[in-house]
């Protein structure tokens, strides 16, 4: 169980990037994160898995107190979080099979990663998810030879590797076309269930994240401004999170458009909403 | 229609410096410097003849090149500068990989930056010329005097490009190795080299071109190799030797840069 209390993120620039957020996620949870660019999203995530520290406040992972950890512990901790990434964030020039590896990183020592030997169970596993996001024919073919949904599934697979009890997942589909999009979110939601993993899912897409998310939670300038299950987003919900206050340094045009795109965004959600029966 | 047929409008790049007098009072002064400059060269024509009658002898043993009189000086002093090279370039490497890893920004605390920073300002901050002699002086002629200078001017070159080209990887991929747990050293092998690795073998090898070059200087201020054999042939007159003796450096640069290129291709 995942439990965020009051975290406060100030950047030395001075952007308060989180204002005090709390909450809870439960074992097996699959959770939405939604919010105009800028709310703290990535932020967020990454103070859980400490790639971002910060200011103040607890993360505490089944009771171990993530923000306290330092050095080894702290890689310990982070080995037991997968991630998943925007651009994928494979290494480009490593075959699948590498990359796939490298998620077990916190686990061997410098000279098995360093020579590639890999203990077997973690090659087998490797192999296991390979065959589980369907790329078992492209184990030797370097990163950058894959297509976009391909390597997010390498992305999939190396945080699976890790053996995670939480999964961290930042706009996967942000660089992937519509349709391989929902077969993205579509897999990483049946993994979630299969393995009873809880996630915290950073998306833009609102529709797409009400389609395939238990809960969503919304975030408005470092601040929670809806939790709650995907069929209480409403107009007004929207418009609280991609609502007026975030626009309001930009000009009165700009306003407009901005308003007219988020209510163009929340009448997307209410017919897919209604599509998918919510 | 009728006001831009009445009224032609003009315009005229801004000058660099606004003010007319200054502008052309500057223009005055180089030029001025420039006569006064070229005026106080003292050039002596008889010395300029002679020069020249010199030169094309130069020019003739080039026309004529003597492969064979001083053939076991030459081939001593090319097995010298080549071992040079290559054990200068190799220990070269060795170095500026920790080097350029320290002084890359995004991946090193600051202490260890700056450090590294400024061994690699030293090491750039003088011709190699200057490093030859002040190793001679140290260490007495010969090659171990050559090997050094060619390995620090290495260090200096390839760890300021090793740092710049770390300093421009994709943090996004160093971000998602730390993310696994991955140790300092692990994030440094998953996470950083495979990004800059083909690179630093490009720069190494075109290193190995320079090196070559510059071992055949630095015998001149007495630290070994064919720079050593060029230097006497040319100070006993035998131009016909010197003129074998630069030949040869052309050949065995042409054959690193061929070769370079190849192995540059390859590990694209």
């Amino acid at each position: 169980m995942l439990r965020i209390d009051n975290l406060v993120k100030r950047y030395r620039t001075g952007d308060e990037a989180l204002k005090g957020i709390s909450f809870e996620v439960p074992g097996g949870q699959v959770v939405g994160l939604i919010g105009p660019s800028g709310a703290g999203k990535s932020t967020l995530i990454r103070c859980i898995n400490r790639l971002v520290d910060p200011t103040s406040g607890t993360v505490r992972l089944n009771d171990v107190v993530v923000t306290d950890l330092t050095g080894a512990r702290l890689r310990a901790m982070r080995r037991r979080i997968g991630m998943i990434f925007q651009e994928f964030a494979l290494i480009e020039r490593l075959s699948v099979m590498e990359n796939v590896l490298s998620g077990r990183l916190g686990y061997v020592p410098f000279w098995r990663s360093f020579l590639r030997r890999f203990p077997a169970a973690d090659v087998e596993k490797a192999f296991r998810l390979l065959d589980r996001v369907g790329l078992s024919d492209h184990v030797d073919k370097r990163a950058d030879a894959l297509s976009g949904g391909q390597r997010q599934r390498v992305g999939i697979a190396r945080a699976l590797e890790q053996d995670p009890e939480l999964l961290l997942v930042d706009e996967p589909t942000a660089s992937l076309d519509p349709k391989t999009s929902r077969q993205i979110m579509r897999l990483i939601c049946e993994i979630c269930a299969e393995r009873k993993l809880a996630a915290i899912i950073n998306i833009h897409d609102v529709a797409l994240a009400v389609m395939f998310v238990d809960r969503i939670i919304g975030l408005q300038a470092g601040r929670v401004v809806y939790d709650g299950p995907p069929g209480g987003l409403d107009q007004s919900t929207l418009a609280a999170i991609y609502g007026e206050e975030d626009w309001a340094a930009l000009s009165a045009k700009h306003k407009e458009d901005a308003d007219d795109a988020a209510l163009a965004q929340a009448r997307v959600i209410t017919t897919s909403s209604l599509e998918a029966g919510v | 229609m009728t006001v831009a047929a009445s009224k032609v409008r003009h315009w005229r790049r801004q000058p660099f410096i606004e003010s007319a007098w200054l502008r052309w009072g500057l223009y005055a002064a180089a030029l001025i410097y420039l006569a006064l400059a070229f005026g106080s060269m003292q050039v002596n024509w008889v010395r300029l003849s002679e020069g020249v009658v010199r030169g094309w002898r130069f020019v003739e043993g080039f026309l004529h090149p003597n492969f064979t009189s001083r053939s076991e000086d030459i081939i001593i002093g090319l097995r010298e500068s080549i071992a040079m090279t290559i054990c200068a370039t190799v220990a070269g490497i060795a170095l500026s990989v920790p080097v350029g890893v320290g002084a890359a920004r995004n991946i090193s605390p600051r202490p260890v930056y700056y450090l590294c920073r400024s061994i690699v300002a030293v090491a750039r901050s003088f011709q190699e010329i200057l490093y030859a002699i002040f190793f001679v002086a140290m260490f007495g002629f010969g090659t171990f005097a050559g090997f050094l200078t060619i390995t620090f001017a290495t260090i200096g070159f390839l760890g300021k490009l090793l740092a710049e080209d770390i300093e421009d990887i994709d943090a996004g991929q160093v971000e998602a190795i730390r993310a696994t747990g991955a140790s300092w050293m692990q994030v440094l092998n998953f996470g950083v080299a495979p990004q800059v690795l083909p690179r630093l073998i490009g720069l190494s090898l075109y290193r190995f071109d320079i090196n070559f070059r510059e071992s055949a200087v630095v015998g001149i201020v007495g630290a070994g190799g064919i720079g050593a054999t060029l230097n006497t042939a040319i100070s006993r007159y035998e131009y016909d030797v010197a003129s074998a003796i630069l030949i040869l450096i052309i050949l065995v640069v042409l054959a690193c840069e061929y070769s370079s290129s190849h192995i540059r291709r390859w590990v694209q």
